[in-house]
């Protein structure tokens, strides 16, 4: 089962490590983690993408609220959450195939952001699934390089991982199994 | 936060902030890196004990804290000061001990340079504390000491280092002296209370029991729930079993204490765990050497677990209701919510004939028994518990003589058993029991130590020594690394690899610095020579030669369930 974990941290150095270090110390995988500022200078935001059952994903809540650094950890609902991750993606392309390639971005409301004289480079935001599709359609064309943020996310609704007291509300929040793909809303 | 202004070096601001913290008491060892903060310690009201090792500082501070029930400190310089430190982290880590560790480092221009005795230490000791900081400024020193000490020694407690780089404490700056509990965002160490329906569902599953059991660990020493546990244990009527760490929580005499359980832990302790219906977990975690082999770990009991850690919930067994925070506050919740409930229900766990020990009795710990005056680990232990009263606060280091002073030492109160319990730290005795003795001077502690872990850690006797501490060490030496030889006999086909381990004559050694030293080998003179050891003021090492092929009874063997445990020694022991 897959789970997203919305953890603000103090926006110290070292602070990536203490995360990153706990998950290899416990055997817990990460699938993709993405770091950034808040709202508050003082206070950055992980979206960590882990894989495993609902008690690991309640001992990784529960072991992450152990670290002093960690302000609060909250497992978001799937059906409750909106994930994104944008990629860039450049794409083999020539004069012949170029404008089938763009209609195909297009459909993925995705946008061409450079053109070479053999590439094109694709920028997509979306859900790991809606970007999962667009690089399977763009295989036959031929990939030539893929970057990617890996998911962020936040619940719906005026509920968020508060500041200050809301540590362990992510063990209160259970999440219903579901996979990845509903989240977020459609797309082509 | 007004506090009162200090301007000053560093240097000066951490020696009064440790003086602001009650830390009157330091172990360490100078170097190059954190040598202002020596110079700053120099004719300080600080003690400072200047152990001949960092490992041993670390051990000190950790034994300091566990018998003086305060946050213990060692300070160490850069690199080779700080690697050495790490084994008392990790130790510290392990048994949830409160101690603030100072670690010089290379000044802030030369950090990640590779300078002469730089290692990253915040990086290098991360798995193994509760926090570490860099200090980044001058005038943070105040701060970062007061919440090093708050969250050291409050909620779970653990160990905190302190990374000073040399031009900050060299340097001059201006703070303010912070006052009141620390506020850090990401630290809770008081839970709110368990909610009504948590305590309703504890008080039904205490009814519903038929054959409960109080399993008390190292949670109850930390929370001193003593008075607490014993209600719970009197208003249950059920019998009680401890971990190796809550050795002491109850008293070893008490009528429903059945002993130790776990990997040497009495036969009915471990044939109680497969009998229960409900075991009810105070301030334990469940270790791998407590439970055996998890699947056959209880296997018909539901399982009421309290800690103050949420992680400990679930991490290794699944818990029906979990209590979770200070164990003696809980308990002073859950307590009056039993008056009037029939949560009574005494029993007592049937153990089969070839599960006791050899002479029969229904308790205690199975035995090797030798002639010609031989002496064994339990005879050790017992002459010493005879000589103290049963009064002493024993230390001990890792190893057989750790199993034989548990089992064989009943532990009367709080504080009284130090031992290296989740790390199995070998060299912890000796150093651990120089800063349990500094805690409590005028208290009688035993260092019970074996040949090998002895040898770990020995230079240490220089500070008993010099600071005439009346510690008495007993050397259980029986020529062996005894447990690794134990199992080198049981599971590896007696290929005795690298188990033998010769010793430095330790009477001789002992003279050497300066320490009165004993010897025997003899069952009949025993225990006059530990009486004469306790009775003479001052330190005393004792070298007691025991048998060198006694084995620790019972053991159940790496992935067994507890009920697989070996009770009785296998023919070719039971010698005469």
């Amino acid at each position: 089962m897959r789970h997203t974990l919305a953890v603000l941290v103090e926006n110290h150095f070292g602070v990536l490590a203490r995360v990153a270090g706990l998950f290899s110390r416990r055997g817990f995988n990460i699938e993709s983690l993405a770091v950034g500022p808040t709202e508050d200078p003082t206070i950055s935001r992980m979206t960590i993408i882990v894989e495993g059952d609902v008690r690991m994903r309640d001992q990784m809540v529960n072991q992450m609220n152990k670290l002093i650094d960690v302000i609060s950890v909250q497992a978001l609902a799937p059906e409750a959450t909106v994930g994104r991750e944008l990629a860039l993606i450049k794409v083999r392309a020539n004069p012949r195939n170029r404008s089938e390639i763009m209609q195909i971005v297009d459909v993925f409301r995705g946008q061409v952001v450079d053109v070479g004289k053999e590439s094109l480079m694709i920028e997509l935001t979306g859900d790991e699934s809606k970007v999962g599709a667009l690089l399977e359609v763009l295989a036959e064309y031929g990939v030539l390089e893929v970057a990617r943020t890996g998911a962020v996310a936040l619940a719906r609704g005026t509920s968020g991982v508060a500041g200050e007291g809301a540590g362990g509300a992510g063990a209160d929040t259970p999440a219903t199994g579901s996979g990845p793909g509903d989240m977020g809303d459609s797309y082509a | 936060m007004g506090g009162e202004r200090i301007a000053g070096t560093g240097a000066e601001m951490v020696v009064q902030g440790l003086l602001r913290e009650g830390a009157d008491t330091v172990f360490g060892h100078p170097g190059g890196a954190i040598l202002p903060v020596y110079d700053a310690l120099h004719g300080s009201a600080i003690q400072h004990y200047l152990m001949r090792h960092e490992q041993g500082a670390a051990h000190a501070a950790d034994g300091f804290a566990r018998a003086g029930g305060r946050v213990g400190v060692c300070i160490a310089t850069s690199g080779p000061g700080a690697t050495n430190l790490l084994t008392g982290l990790a130790n510290a880590h392990m048994d949830s001990i409160g101690i603030v560790a100072l670690t010089g480092q290379v000044g802030l221009p030369l950090l990640g340079s590779d300078a002469f005795q730089e290692a990253d230490t915040i990086g290098m000791t991360m798995p193994v504390v509760k926090h570490s900081y860099l200090v980044r400024e001058t005038g943070e020193i105040p701060r970062v000491l007061h919440e090093a000490f708050h969250i050291a020694g409050t909620g779970r407690p653990g160990p905190v280092v302190v990374d000073l780089p040399k031009n900050l404490t060299a340097g001059h700056g201006a703070a303010e002296w912070p006052v009141g509990v620390p506020r850090i965002r990401g630290y809770r160490p008081t839970t709110p209370a368990p909610s009504e329906d948590d305590f309703e569902r504890a008080v039904r599953a205490l009814e519903q029991a038929e054959r409960p059991l109080l399993m008390i660990g190292g949670g109850v020493v930390k929370s001193r729930a003593q008075a607490e546990v014993l209600a719970l244990a009197e208003a249950l009527g059920c019998p009680v079993i401890s971990t190796l760490m809550g050795l002491g929580a109850i008293p070893g005499s008490h009528p429903a204490h059945l002993g130790m359980m776990g990997m040497h832990g009495t036969p009915v302790a471990n044939i109680a765990t497969t009998q229960t219906d409900l075991l009810v977990g105070v301030g334990v975690r469940f270790d791998d050497r407590v439970t055996g082999a998890l699947r056959g770990f209880a296997p018909r009991a539901k399982i009421l677990h309290l800690d103050i850690d949420r992680a400990e919930i679930g991490k290794n067994v699944e818990a029906c209701v979990a209590l979770v925070g200070d164990v003696r506050q809980t308990l002073s919740l859950l307590l009056p919510r039993l008056a009037g409930c029939s949560v009574r229900h005494p029993w007592l766990p049937e153990i089969d004939a070839d599960m006791r020990p050899e002479d029969g009795r229904p308790f205690g710990y199975p035995r090797e028994r030798f002639s010609n005056g031989r002496i064994s680990g339990p005879d050790t232990v017992q002459a010493i518990y005879r000589a103290t009263r049963g009064q002493a606060i024993v230390v001990t280091d890792v190893g057989q003589h750790q199993m034989w002073a548990a089992q064989y030492y009943p532990f009367e109160r709080i504080g009284q058993f130090i031992t290296s319990g989740g790390l199995g730290t070998m060299g912890f005795g000796l150093p651990a029991a120089i800063g349990a003795q500094v805690a409590r001077p005028g208290d009688s502690v035993v260092c019970m130590t074996g040949d090998g872990s002895f040898q770990m850690t020995l230079q240490e006797l220089a500070v008993v020594r010099e600071h005439d501490l009346p510690l008495k060490i007993v050397i259980f030496n029986n020529g062996h690394l005894g447990m690794v030889r134990q199992w080198q006999e049981m599971f590896h086909q007696e290929r005795y690899s690298y188990s033998a381990i010769s010793s430095p004559d330790y009477v001789k050694l002992a003279e050497a610095y300066g320490i009165a030293a004993m010897r025997t080998g003899r069952g009949d003179e025993l225990d006059d020579v530990i009486r004469r050891a306790v009775e003479l003021p001052g330190p005393v090492l004792v070298e007691v030669e025991q048998v060198a092929d006694e084995n620790c009874w019972p053991i159940v063997p790496a992935g067994k369930a507890l009920d697989g445990m070996i009770v009785r020694p296998a023919a070719k022991q039971m010698r005469v």
